[in-house]
């Protein structure tokens, strides 16, 4: 850590993520009512709901493990989160910041996997392979979309990434990496074309034990990861809190509504992919395609 | 005791509890998140000495690698998927004494060897001195392995994805032939 960083900073941002996750579940909720405002109230009457909700319990399941995996979701999330910059300083300005937020969202399949294996019911242990086997598909190019930024700017520190771009943001002189880094924030929240770990087809797979409470705490994390891999795109390449008239901190908030706007609008207009078509895709097409991104910005940077 | 002498009191006897929780669950699952618990303690340890980019990658590559041995486990596991309870130690009674023999053994090694004094101090960034440290003169090597590891990689999937259950190139059989 370089300087220490205000008592408030991480209240600010335990509360800019905790709106912002339900801007997105209201968002997506009113996408799905085709654009009734009604669906605005959608996401406090789920709270409310589970909350008072009795838990439904497996036989001999561990319930130790799906704990860990369901409270683990928000806390990585959070944890992700401390390295962004909200404006000019993150809360945690961590000088290996980008490989920081890279394990941070690994553990994620540790969650997923943990909380599918909990309950002892076949549908979420499948949910919990298909997380598996997503990341190991989505990982390697989504590596490389962080590195090439990483190697724009010179740094792995998440400030340094985004005040590289003052003159020109990397989502347009590397475009590639921008629209890899996209595929992959959808694979991180497992969301839209990547939600097939808790899929409907496998009765909600990972989530499909998952009630009351534990629901809730469940899907917290999930809406908080979205934000999360909406608000990383900005620092990485949609040029951090730089912009004109208006202050950073605005800046980063306008920018990573306007990206988790475009992942929860997706949700709603393509399909979900198959792990293994999507592996097929992302080590055959996004590995090549990103190793040319990087190369490309290796040769500009020498 | 200042505050990083008592985080590394901590995250010391989680990591070595988790250690040995390893061998006392009964369960894969449990034995391998206990593991992970133990190895990522020893990952933050290293951010206690400023090794930052050591301890993330440490972290990053334990929790990766122990998915990965969560997909061999449902895989080859005779009993199935490890789902039912199980012993995790072999050899209940060798097995003590070789712990207990190669735990003398280090212990004596620690109190016996000849430390070498501490020459020099940190670099200003380790990071960088770290990446010299292995690359610098072997740039050439870590490259071409680099490559070959991936391009390894990418051939493997291309052989496996080829053979989806939905994908082959075989015809799939008629419902009334496929009883």
């Amino acid at each position: 850590m370089r300087e220490t960083t205000p008592l408030w900073t991480p209240i600010a941002l335990l509360g800019a993520l905790l709106v912002l996750a339900w801007a997105a579940a209201a968002f997506d909720s009113v996408l799905g009512t085709a654009l009734r405002l009604s669906g605005l109230g959608d996401p406090p009457r789920e709270v409310a709901r589970l909350l008072v909700q009795q838990r439904r319990r497996t036989p001999s399941a561990d319930t130790l493990l799906m704990r860990a995996g369901v409270c683990g979701l928000p806390v990585v999330a959070v944890l992700a989160a401390a390295v962004l910059p909200l404006g000019d300083r993150p809360v945690a300005d961590l000088a290996v910041g980008v490989v920081w937020f890279n394990a941070m969202e690994v553990c994620v399949w540790g969650s997923l996997w943990l909380t599918g294996w909990g309950p002892d019911s076949v549908y979420p242990l499948i949910g919990g392979y298909r997380a598996v086997a997503q990341g190991l598909a989505y990982e390697l190019p989504h590596m490389f979309a962080l590195i090439t930024a990483a190697l724009g700017a010179g740094s792995l520190n998440m400030s340094d990434v985004a005040g590289a771009q003052r003159g020109l943001w990397f989502a347009v002189w590397m475009p590639v990496a921008f629209a890899v880094y996209l595929v992959s924030a959808l694979a991180m929240a497992f969301w839209g074309p990547m939600s097939r770990p808790v899929g409907s087809d496998i009765a909600g797979g990972v989530r499909a034990e998952l009630s009351g409470p534990d629901r809730l705490v469940f899907q917290t994390g999930r809406y908080t990861l979205l934000v999360v891999a909406a608000a990383a795109a900005v620092p990485l390449f949609l040029g951090g809190g730089g912009g004109p008239v208006l202050p950073p901190w605005l800046w980063t908030l306008l920018k990573t509504v306007a990206v988790l706007a475009v992942l929860v609008w997706a949700r709603h207009r393509l399909p979900a992919v198959r792990m293994d078509r999507f592996t097929w895709l992302s080590w055959l097409v996004l590995i090549p395609a990103a190793l040319l991104q990087m190369l490309a910005v290796g040769i500009v940077v020498l | 005791m200042t505050l990083q002498s008592v985080a590394f009191w901590v995250l010391a006897v989680l990591s070595a509890a988790s250690g040995v929780a390893v061998f006392v669950v009964d369960s894969m699952a449990r034995a391998t998140f206990a593991l992970l618990t133990s190895l990522v303690g020893v990952g933050l340890v290293f951010l206690l000495i400023d090794l930052s980019y050591l301890g993330v990658l440490i972290v990053l590559m334990m929790v990766m690698e122990m998915m990965v041995m969560a997909v061999f486990m449902i895989m080859y596991m005779m009993n199935p998927a490890g789902l039912m309870p199980m012993k995790m130690v072999h050899n209940s009674r060798g097995a003590p004494l070789i712990a207990a023999g190669v735990f003398l053994l280090l212990v004596a090694g620690v109190f016996l060897a000849p430390w070498p004094r501490r020459r020099g101090g940190p670099p200003a960034d380790p990071t960088h001195a770290l990446g010299l440290s292995i690359m610098g003169p072997k740039m050439l090597v870590m490259m071409v392995v680099g490559v070959a590891i991936l391009a390894t990689m990418i051939s493997t999937t291309v052989l496996a994805t080829h053979r989806g259950r939905y994908d082959g190139d075989r015809p799939r059989p008629r419902p009334e032939e496929g009883r």
